[in-house]
């Protein structure tokens, strides 16, 4: 399973990556503002169109469809992007995707490449491959080229860097742009228009030498073979036709049957994400074409835990996403934790459901709990994915992973459904806590509870239980009336 | 009508006032109703915490204890919730085919209180005075998990008396989450801070919901912040009266 990527070796579960991160009062302050501007323009973009529930449904109803068919409209996909031109590359796992990229990427001789904004190239760490085969990537996207400056993990799907604020950013380019190429001007200030300058020139020398770009893909369409990108700098439209050969690293989801199911897709992405009504730029290549862009196209399908996920029909869903970050921005625990906690390129409610399907439940078993079922993230979702659903059946997978029968949790667990299922135990267990409770409490609440829930008590107090309960009550007071 | 009241293991045994109110209300409008003593629990935490085969006898109970009833009133809109969604899926998942049957005949007729009282039987001022400054906070499955909507402030808006109030940022989370608040209690500490700031700054004396859970959650951090603000269910100022000395 560890050559999957997917997540971070070495990171803590969940409760205790958060622990930490919550002691960071700047990064909550940064991503409070972060998320909470980016929930508004949503709101509001989303709230602009009538037909939006409808939009969702269909766009559900497309990518359910797809899934059922994925076999059918990959290999579809592969023969049309083989006719126009490009080459198909199928990868089972990280190990193999990285190897295929390496191993184009030294054909062409070259040392050096651009990268367009991926998740699929996050998720096999395909950068720290090349530098072990000794060829740099160079992030063009600002924020992932924050995230590289800083030797960082990105923490957000769509703002990888939403966990520094501009402060931090402008301490980071000075220190560190000399290091890769074209430094920061001096006294760079911290105004986001300077600095979104200095990232222009510090990467436009890298533009104009690179020789192969590296892309991820938003969608592929099967009918077609055309591969889409959508981004708002415009980096990813230099890195897409300036270089002569073109690697596109694509999740096997991705692939939407025809080219009008794309319409349905452009309108929910943008305005889910950045809460824009159209994205910026907009990037269509159907294989290669003679005279004009890379003259190479290939593009490596990616399984790496996809097809497992698949044959989960309720955890299935998660492959529907089209990484748009709603369902990050609008959760509370991302909200205070910041994505670093969840360990795994995919933080957030759909790294929660995501990541432990790719990896193996028992490889990632905190995530499935880092969420209390709230529901704003299934609301936000533009292709409804049920995030508390897939998080509710995956925790029972977990549960049922870690089959120690003496765990604390599991006898605990029995226990109170043997009281749960007799009125009599019930009744008893409810006299015993009021007894119990109230010997306890002071004022009638209590301050420090033992054990595991020593956690709780830590900023809340409990109430002492009542000394009688509503059933003893009823019997008194209704029973005999009767 | 035969009315039932599905009063939850975790309102009996440490809200059971929320239970009285409920009955004070449906007998003032003229209902009456009946507890059955069989009941006990929803199984809504063993579902939630992944050990779901330990919930399924809980539901064959539910099913069986309340299946005679035209309707089933519960003052939690979690465990509404849970019967409404979780039940069927544990029936199809780990129970035989009869069981699926028989939730799928008793759900139907499960109804938090104030779905209860607007869309059965019509009511939206249900004689109530409560002279005091109030907010509300709309619990996430009550907002999300029911969809209740507006109907807990239209209960709300007739009660004689009443003067309600903004809460901020409503719609968020408090951070209980059944055991989340203990396995993951210092992100859910984080987001209680929030909510009682919220609370504390509506200038409310009391807080109300539909669910008492979250309310144990926030009441809970206000009391360690000693904030002079009482929680109470909903359905516990719904049944205040003039005079009453709730
Ligand atoms: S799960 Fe839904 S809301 Fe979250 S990133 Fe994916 S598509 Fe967007």
């Amino acid at each position: 399973m560890s050559d999957r990527g997917v997540v971070w070796l070495g990171s803590p579960s969940f409760p205790d990556a958060a622990r930490e991160a919550l002691k960071d009062t700047q990064l909550r302050a940064n991503l409070k503002r972060a998320t909470s501007t980016i929930r508004t323009k949503r709101l509001a973009v989303a709230s602009e169109l009538d037909d939006w529930e409808e939009l969702r449904e269909t766009a559900a109803a497309i990518k359910r469809r797809t899934a059922r068919h994925l076999d059918h409209y990959l290999v579809q996909l592969e023969e049309s992007v083989t006719a126009a031109g490009g080459t198909v590359h199928w990868a089972s796992d990280a190990a193999e995707a990285n190897r295929i990229v390496t191993d184009l990427v030294r054909a062409t001789g070259e040392r050096e490449v651009v990268k367009v904004k991926s998740m699929a190239t996050q998720e096999i760490g395909l950068n720290e491959h090349l530098a072990e085969a000794g060829i740099t990537a160079y992030e063009t996207d600002l924020a992932e080229l924050i995230v590289q400056l800083g030797d960082d993990r990105p923490s957000h799907i769509l703002v990888p860097a939403i966990h520094k604020n501009r402060t931090e950013i402008r301490d980071l380019f000075t220190a560190e742009m000399g290091h890769w190429g074209q430094p920061a001007p001096e006294g760079l200030g911290d105004d986001p228009a300077e600095l979104a300058e200095a990232a222009r020139r510090h990467l436009r020398e890298k533009f104009l030498t690179a020789k192969v770009a590296v892309s991820g893909a938003n969608f592929a369409c099967a009918e077609s073979g055309t591969v889409v990108v959508v981004e708002s700098e415009g980096n990813g439209r230099m890195c897409l036709t300036l270089p002569e050969t073109l690697i596109t690293v694509m999740g096997i989801e991705k692939v939407v049957p025809t080219w009008s199911d794309l319409e349905v897709f452009l309108q929910l992405l943008p305005r889910s994400s950045t809460g824009e009504r159209m994205n910026p730029y907009t990037s269509t290549w159907t294989g290669t074409t003679d005279g004009d862009g890379p003259q190479a196209f290939h593009l490596v399908l990616l399984d790496n835990g996809r097809t497992d996920t698949l044959a989960d029909t309720v955890g299935r869903q998660a492959l529907a996403c089209i990484r748009c970050s709603a369902c990050l921005n609008v959760c509370p625990v991302f909200e205070r934790t910041g994505g670093h906690a969840y360990g795994s390129v995919y933080p957030g409610p759909i790294g929660a459901v995501l990541t432990p399907q790719l990896v193996g439940v028992e490889n990632a078993a905190s995530l499935p709990f880092a969420s209390t079922l709230c529901g704003a993230c299934y609301d936000a979702c533009p292709v409804k994915i049920d995030i508390p659903e897939i998080l509710a059946h995956l925790r029972a997978k977990v549960v049922e992973a870690d089959r120690r029968p003496l765990k604390p949790q599991a006898l605990a667990m029995k226990a109170a459904a043997t009281v749960l299922d007799s009125p009599r135990l019930l009744a008893t267990a409810q006299k015993a806590a009021a007894i119990g409770g109230r010997a306890i409490a002071r004022k009638g609440r209590i301050r420090r509870l033992p054990g595991p829930l020593h956690g709780w008590s830590d900023t809340r107090d409990t109430q002492a239980p009542p000394a009688e309960s509503f059933r003893t009550w009823w019997r008194k007071n209704r029973e005999g009336d009767r | 009508m035969r009315i039932a009241l599905f009063i939850t293991c975790f309102n009996d045994t440490m809200f059971p006032g929320t239970g009285r109110a409920v009955v004070d209300v449906l007998e003032r409008l003229g209902h009456q109703v009946d507890f059955p003593q069989e009941q006990t629990c929803c199984g809504q935490m063993h579902f939630n915490t992944g050990y779901r085969p330990d919930a399924v006898p809980l539901v064959e109970r539910f099913a069986r204890v309340f299946g005679e009833y035209d309707a089933v009133v519960t003052p939690s809109a979690s465990c509404a919730g849970m019967v409404r969604h979780g039940h069927p899926v544990l029936a199809e998942e780990h129970g035989g085919p009869d069981l699926a049957q028989r939730v799928a005949e008793v759900t139907p007729r499960v109804f938090e209180f104030t779905e209860f009282l607007t869309d059965v039987l019509g009511v939206t001022d249900v004689g109530a005075y409560f002279p005091h400054r109030v907010a509300y906070h709309p619990t996430c499955h009550s907002l999300r998990g029911l969809r209740l909507g507006d109907r807990p402030m239209e209960l709300l808006r007739a009660v004689g008396g009443i003067e309600l109030v903004d809460l901020q940022a409503a719609d968020s989370c408090c951070g209980f989450g059944g055991t989340f608040a203990v396995k993951n209690a210092e992100t859910s500490g984080a987001m209680l801070a929030d909510k009682t700031a919220a609370v504390r700054g509506s200038g409310a004396e009391v807080l109300c919901a539909a669910d008492n859970s979250c309310l144990m959650h926030i009441g809970g951090g206000l009391s360690r912040q000693d904030a002079p603000v009482r929680t109470m269910h909903l359905a516990e100022i719904l049944a205040a009266t003039e005079g009453s000395g709730r």
